[in-house]
């Protein structure tokens, strides 16, 4: 007879709130369009965007780096709405098409069936607003969500006013609701140019653009216009410092830098500003697709970790399709939607199919979804903003903001400073010694540091941690083992996290640990471990 | 990797860097014994340091050694464990505070101080806690320290004393002569070995069974949350409502608790850790317990894998034949008690006994008539339908 252990999982995970054939996550054009293709087919949507977010999580940098230059409207939630609305008219055809369109609402999680998990039920997101949590089960998923910002660390980076080119360009447009006024731009690529451009369409004086190459790298037309309507280019230049008062930044001080990243003596040069842009790169949002076990490989011309996808956007997970920048951020991506459209039109098309929908005669109206060639690999470029950090701002510079966890410190393995810890031993101890044991991985110096653990998830961090230790270790940050995404991938408090109502049998059979009642009663005698022995446990201790 | 090559072999081989084999091996190493562990991931990556890291098992009969040997612990290693004293039992209702009763009990006929508390007292310790907690206990024994630092600590102390870890390295094969172990064979070639301890976790079974060696293990995943830091508190060591676990000495809530799910692990195989909605059931479990902190943001969680004993104790024994092999599980309940169990392992590899505690209640007899199904009749195992789950994929 096969018996079930009360204790165990088996029967408890819930089915989730809601159910549908397919969800869309991320209403950009990729997502928009991949939500309409397979509504258009039959099949019942739910397209899901978090924006607006709130301002609480805006102020910890999720999901983009907003540098807490947000304008008190982000505080009014329906005016936000409403903008995010407005600002996005693609929305209104999801809508028509009846698509099930949720904004202001957080993917968190996505759990499904693997080696170590076999009792869930389906598969399932856990979503959330600012006030509650739900799951929502799926038969296929598409994943839309987009790329995040690439933040380096620099004297003063803290202050409020650093911000990633992903966070100023949704506070520019989609919430227009950016508290700032003269901007300076960090690199020079089509990102740092759009960025720019954007900037001074929405009024926003732009004070500089610094890109440590010796040559503007994006397209030399929009530099030259840029620099027609008074826009200064710094190439051959890297920042310093970030200044101000209490702990706002009011100016930067950049410096002329030679091939090597280190500073020309007397080349400083103080800009003011109330704000300061990184534009070098985005970094795919693959969170999701690695909770969902896709395969993920490390392309750096895509801006690092990007799922493997057939030619209809199919990732290694069957039933999970991924369509727009999570599947490779290059900077020619900027200049239309276009592709991102036919990628989500294809994911769109194809998830219809595989559940079974009839596509429409012509739908393969696309031609083929050609990205424009990637400008080649990008951690190079990263690499050289770094060393030119590192050559002009030393070694003691915040890697880690949340923790507080500097250069020195992350390549030196030390443990945080609030355990006020100093012996021989740990001094001799950095990631050159670990080396010795085998290759460098984030997780465990994660651990050891704390660099990255921090509530806003390791993303101002993420990428300059990597980049730090593989410049330690001699090597390139495709060798450095992809750190870990884990629930939920949005810091939510626990008391919107929580179920409302719990099964009966979560509550009732709830044990700290196991609930084997010989494990933690007295067991230093030989035979004396039994207290009550259930009938289960007569059961296995002997084959009466 | 730098050492490999160096030396194939060594007079102790210990296949498994969790934190058993490492605190074995650092307590060989320090006594001058030519040490060697093998380690499939990376050392203290899987349960190890994936625990509330509680230290606090005074029922065990490494419990006298394990609250003697914490508070030296950062001293003896050289470096941090962020070992803290005491703990508080927080009950919110009276079937929870028998438990933590109990709990305190067991301490006090070991010889140990506890007081019981009162809503008020216990609200004057720990703040966070609300009008729905009735009383609780405080221990003036047991503590907790940061699992993830200590394995490091280990392993670092281990090799500061001359011992040496092959990480990313598997353990195909145990070679026989005469009757004894002699060599450990791996995906990087075969290690010499004089004596081998197992202290594999999960896969600890499956090296008895190629010794011959019957040792009944169930392999389960559980999860634990943490949260954003908040203003540390008098007693970090604060649980209950069904959770274990601590405040970090950096703030974060970290806590574990609540259904296991009991697996079938592929032989070797070092899975991908994943989380279920339960983490959801989790914040729930500890808002309850600490009301104050409801409203803190939970910013990461994670599994681990643990095994269990069909009585949920561990196996700690020499065996008899082949004479020269140590088996060490500690049947899920392994981090807390690991500075007194690496001593005990390292006894037994010197000397044959354990000088210090009587490990009779551990040996691996007490499973000789457990039946080979004992899992799918106890309910151990994983469910028909998670079997089908599995074969099926999620398609």
């Amino acid at each position: 007879m096969r018996e079930i252990d009360p204790r165990s999982i088996a029967g408890k995970l819930p089915a989730p709130d809601r159910h549908a054939p397919l969800v869309v996550i991320g209403a950009g054009a990729a997502g928009i369009a991949a939500a309409i293709e397979a509504a258009r087919a039959g099949v019942e949507v739910v397209l899901i965007d978090e924006h607006p977010v709130d301002n609480d999580m805006m102020a910890m940098d999720v999901p983009l780096c907003f540098g807490q230059r947000m304008d008190g409207s982000v505080r009014n939630r329906a005016l936000m709405l409403e903008r995010v609305v407005e600002t996005n008219p693609e929305l209104a055809s999801a809508h028509e098409a009846d698509v099930d369109v949720q904004l202001g609402t957080y993917v968190w999680g996505a759990f499904v069936n693997g080696p170590t998990v076999q009792e869930l039920p389906v598969p399932m997101l856990g979503l959330a607003d600012d006030r509650r949590s739900w799951l929502l089960g799926y038969d296929r998923l598409i994943v839309a969500a987009g790329a995040r910002d690439v933040l380096l660390g620099f004297p003063g980076w803290e202050r409020a006013g650093t911000l990633g080119a992903g966070g100023a360009t949704a506070l520019l447009t989609r919430y227009r609701a950016l508290a700032a006024r003269r901007l300076v731009v960090l690199g020079s690529g089509a990102l740092g140019l759009h960025t720019a451009g954007l900037a001074l369409e929405r009024g926003v004086e732009v004070a500089g653009i610094v890109e440590v190459a010796a040559q503007v790298r994006g397209d030399a037309v929009i530099g030259k216009t840029l620099a027609a309507r008074g826009v200064p280019f710094f190439t051959s230049h890297t920042i310093k410092a970030a200044r101000g008062r209490t702990g706002e930044i009011e100016s930067v001080v950049i410096v002329a830098v030679n091939h090597d990243g280190t500073p020309v003596a007397g080349s400083e040069r103080e800009i003011a500003c109330d704000a300061v842009c990184w534009a070098i790169g985005m970094v795919p949002s693959v969170e999701l697709l690695h909770l969902v076990g896709a395969r993920l490989r490390f392309v750096s011309a895509l801006g690092g970790f990007v799922p493997d996808v057939d030619a209809r956007m199919r990732t290694s997970a069957t039933t999970v399709f991924a369509a727009g920048d999570c599947v490779g951020f290059t900077e020619g991506l900027l200049s239309g939607p276009e592709i991102a459209r036919a990628q989500g039109r294809l994911a769109g098309r194809a998830a219809a199919e595989s559940l079974g929908a009839r596509v429409e005669a012509g739908a393969g109206r696309d031609p083929a979804v050609t990205p424009p060639p990637a400008s080649g690999e990008v951690h190079s470029h990263w690499r050289a903003w770094l060393d030119s950090l590192i050559a002009t701002g030393g070694w003691d510079v915040n890697v880690c903001q949340c923790e507080e966890v500097t250069r020195r410190e992350l390549v030196e393995t030390k443990p945080p400073r609030y355990l006020k810890w100093d012996s021989k031993q740990m001094s001799a101890r950095s990631v050159t010694t670990l080396l010795r044991d085998g290759p460098l991985n984030q997780d465990q110096i994660k651990r050891l540091t704390r660099a990255g653990m921090g509530p806003c998830q390791s993303r101002r961090c993420r990428e300059q941690v990597g980049l730090l230790l593989a410049r330690a270790a001699s090597t390139t940050l495709d060798r450095i083992p992809l750190p870990t995404f884990r629930p939920p991938i949005r810091p939510l408090p626990l008391n919107v996290l929580w179920p409302a109502d719990e099964p009966a049998a979560m509550r009732e059979e709830w044990v700290s640990w196991f609930g084997i009642p010989t494990q933690f009663s007295p067991h230093w005698t030989a035979g004396m471990a039994m207290d009550e022995p259930t009938a289960h446990v007569r059961l296995i201790m002997s084959d009466e | 990797m730098a050492d490999m090559g160096s030396s194939h072999g060594a007079a102790v081989v210990i296949v498994g860097g969790g934190v058993t084999g490492l605190s074995t091996g650092w307590w060989l190493a320090r006594a001058g014994v030519d040490v060697l562990v093998l380690e499939k991931g990376i050392v203290g990556w899987e349960a190890s340091g994936r625990n509330g890291g509680g230290a606090t098992h005074v029922y065990s009969p490494f419990g006298l050694e394990e609250q003697r040997l914490w508070p030296q612990m950062d001293e003896l290693l050289g470096y941090p464990t962020e070992y803290q004293p005491f703990r508080i039992g927080v009950a919110l209702s009276e079937g929870q505070l028998a438990l933590a009763r109990r709990w305190a009990e067991i301490g006090e006929t070991r010889g140990f101080r506890w007081e019981l508390l009162d809503r008020r007292q216990l609200k004057e310790l720990v703040p966070i806690v609300g009008d729905n907690a009735i009383g609780g206990t405080y221990l003036h024994f047991g503590g907790h320290a940061n699992p993830q630092r200590t394995v490091q600590a280990y392993a670092w102390a281990l090799q500061d004393h001359g011992g040496r870890i092959v990480q990313h390295t598997t353990v195909t094969g145990l070679g026989h002569r005469g009757g004894r172990v002699t060599a450990v064979e791996t995906t990087r070639g075969t290690f010499g070995a004089d004596v081998v301890v197992i202290a594999a976790g999960p896969q600890t079974g499956a090296f008895a069974e190629m010794l011959g060696v019957w040792l009944p293990l169930a392999p389960a995943r559980v999860e634990m949350i943490a949260t954003e830091p908040i203003p540390l508190m008098h007693v970090g060591g604060v649980a209950g409502n069904g959770l274990y676990g601590r405040q970090t000495l950096r703030g974060n809530l970290v806590y574990g608790g609540g259904p296991h799910e009991w697996i079938n692990v592929p032989d070797m195989a070092t899975p991908e850790h994943a989380n279920t909605p339960l983490v959801r059931n989790l914040a729930r479990r500890l808002a309850e317990l600490l009301p104050g902190a409801a409203h803190v943001r939970l910013i990461r969680s994670w599994s681990g894998l643990v095994e269990n004993t069909p009585d949920g104790l561990p196996v700690v024994e020499r065996l008899a034949r082949p004479d020269n092999v140590v088996i060490a599980t500690m049947s899920s309940v392994g981090f807390g008690l690991s500075p007194a169990v690496g001593r005990a392992v390292s006894e037994l590899v010197r000397f044959g006994r354990c000088q210090f505690a009587d490990l009779g209640a551990l040996a691996l007899g007490r499973f000789a008539d457990t039946p080979r199904d004992w899992r799918e009749r106890a309910g151990w195992a994983a469910t028909p339908t998670a079997l089908e789950a599995a074969a099926g994929g999620d398609d």
